[in-house]
């Protein structure tokens, strides 16, 4: 199979990679803002904890 | 049974125990997705049928299994958090909502692009798709009611209500194509019977099984999150961000000593 | 009784409120619920002729025709029991063809012929690569047996009623 023929998927291509193609947008944007939560939510307690050690 | 629940439903032996097994879940997550994707796109041959838009299957079939199992969980944890008053749970059922509506989404998404070509059509209200379309709102009235409280526990207990009468539309989407005449086919698998080739039920569920696993990633994730946030002011959280916070301003901590 | 304990009275109260109004809808709507009607469900149906509705089965081998127009097409939908003669104009789905499920929106006229204006393709839920298909239709063709995938008719809506 050449890469013509693998993108063309028989005439469907355009429904095959529109379907995969949505599926890996939606699942990747969970997964990036999962981690982008996260993210903040630790910075903000280390930079508090910071905090509260330079006051002590 | 008991002291394992409350013993897990502890924030803190949570966020440890789940730190742990985190990892190997999304590495395995990765493994799977990338091995199916492989087999369903390159290995696989095309349908007598459908020809190559049967590869539509392997992210449409999965994404609506998960659509309802997520929705199942989510159910059973908002029902838990309701009775016995477990955080866990009631954080559990919250982040579950959001993944699941995206299940959902792209379960109704990829199903429109597999029924134009296939059926000739991008919607049409049959049993199956306008159960599964009621799900969709079902998960979006659950996130809107999440939200519309500013109280936590007030907030999880009257969309725990939502998520558990909403419960009822699983079996109906599940078993619509049996009740009714749809335009959606029958089911293809069930407890020892299947009527999808080998070589195409290999990559189904090497893919269905990596949308589990991706989904208790995300959920892992979230949830350990949530746990954090909700806990910020508890003697744990602390200790925990002084560590971080101690690992992270230890270079600044080494050129004072070094100063002095 | 404890607060516990009647948290989860009223839980469980809820399933049981839900699931016995679920089951009364269900009931109620397994009659009205009806996507397509199967051609022998068609004469049950009241004032057929002045209704826009769905006929499903199977295309019949061999009975599709084509106009010289190339749009207008002929064919019968049968459920192997009884047979109806529709008449379609407009683009047929890739899955059309003979032997395979359809399911047709538009009007029976008066001469008992089904005016389509819209024509769907149903298929089964067999999956397989085309040999294995073709090495099964042989094996049926010499062995004289129905291939081991039948494809359902998708008519299990048709035993109520």
């Amino acid at each position: 199979m050449n890469s013509a023929d693998f993108f063309h998927m028989g005439g469907y291509g355009l429904y095959v990679w529109g379907s995969y193609g949505v599926a890996l947008a939606v699942l990747a944007l969970n997964v990036a803002l999962a981690h982008q939560h996260q993210r903040r939510v630790l910075r903000t307690i280390t930079r508090s904890a910071r905090r509260d050690r330079s006051c002590a | 049974m008991w002291v394992w629940l409350h013993k897990f439903g502890s924030p803190k032996y949570f966020y440890n125990v789940s730190g742990k097994i985190l990892p190997w879940v999304g590495g395995a997550t990765v493994l799977l997705i990338l091995v199916g994707l492989y087999l369903g796109l390159f290995a696989s041959p095309a349908d007598y049928q459908q020809r190559d838009s049967v590869r539509i299957m392997y992210i449409h079939v999965p994404s609506a299994w998960n659509s309802m199992f997520i929705y199942l969980v989510m159910a059973a944890a908002a029902a838990i958090g309701l009775i016995w008053n477990i955080k866990i749970a009631d954080i559990a059922a919250a982040v579950s909502a959001p993944i699941g509506a995206s299940f959902t989404f792209i379960t109704l998404v990829t199903g429109s692009l597999w029924g134009k070509p296939m059926w000739g059509t991008w919607w049409e209200w049959d049993a199956r798709l306008t159960s599964e379309l009621i799900l969709l709102f079902l998960y979006l009235g659950y996130i809107a009611l999440q939200s519309a409280f500013e109280d936590r526990r007030t907030a999880a207990r009257a969309s725990a209500v939502l998520a558990i009468v909403g419960a009822v539309n699983v079996p109906i989407i599940y078993y619509s194509v049996q009740w009714w005449n749809t335009l959606h086919q029958p089911q293809s698998l069930g407890v020892g019977m299947s009527t999808i080739h080998a070589s195409m039920l290999l990559p189904l569920l090497l893919m269905a099984l990596g949308f589990k696993l991706l989904y208790v990633t995300l959920l892992l994730m979230r949830t350990r999150t949530e746990v954090l946030e909700r806990e910020r002011n508890s003697a744990w959280v602390q200790e925990l961000a002084q560590a971080l916070s101690g690992k992270s301003s230890s270079d600044q901590v080494r050129s004072s000593n070094e100063q002095r | 009784m404890t607060p516990r304990r009647r948290r989860l009275m009223i839980v469980l109260l809820i399933l049981l409120a839900v699931g016995v109004a679920a089951a009364l809808t269900l009931n109620a709507f397994r009659g009205n619920l009806v996507f397509f009607y199967g051609p022998s469900q068609l004469a049950g149906v009241e004032k057929v002729h002045e209704r826009n509705l769905r006929l499903g089965g199977l295309v019949e081998q061999g009975s599709v025709k084509r106009e010289d127009d190339g749009l207008t097409v002929h064919f019968n939908v049968t459920d192997n029991v009884t047979t109806v003669p529709v008449t379609y104009k407009g683009i047929l789905p890739d899955l059309f063809r003979e032997g395979q499920g359809v399911v047709a929106q538009g009007r029976l006229n008066a001469g008992g012929e089904f005016m389509a204006e819209e024509v769907l393709a149903k298929h089964d839920e067999n999956y397989m690569p085309p040999e294995v298909a073709a090495a099964l239709k042989q094996a049926s063709e010499a062995g004289g047996k129905t291939p081991q995938f039948t494809g359902t008719l998708m008519m299990q809506g048709g035993s109520n009623k």
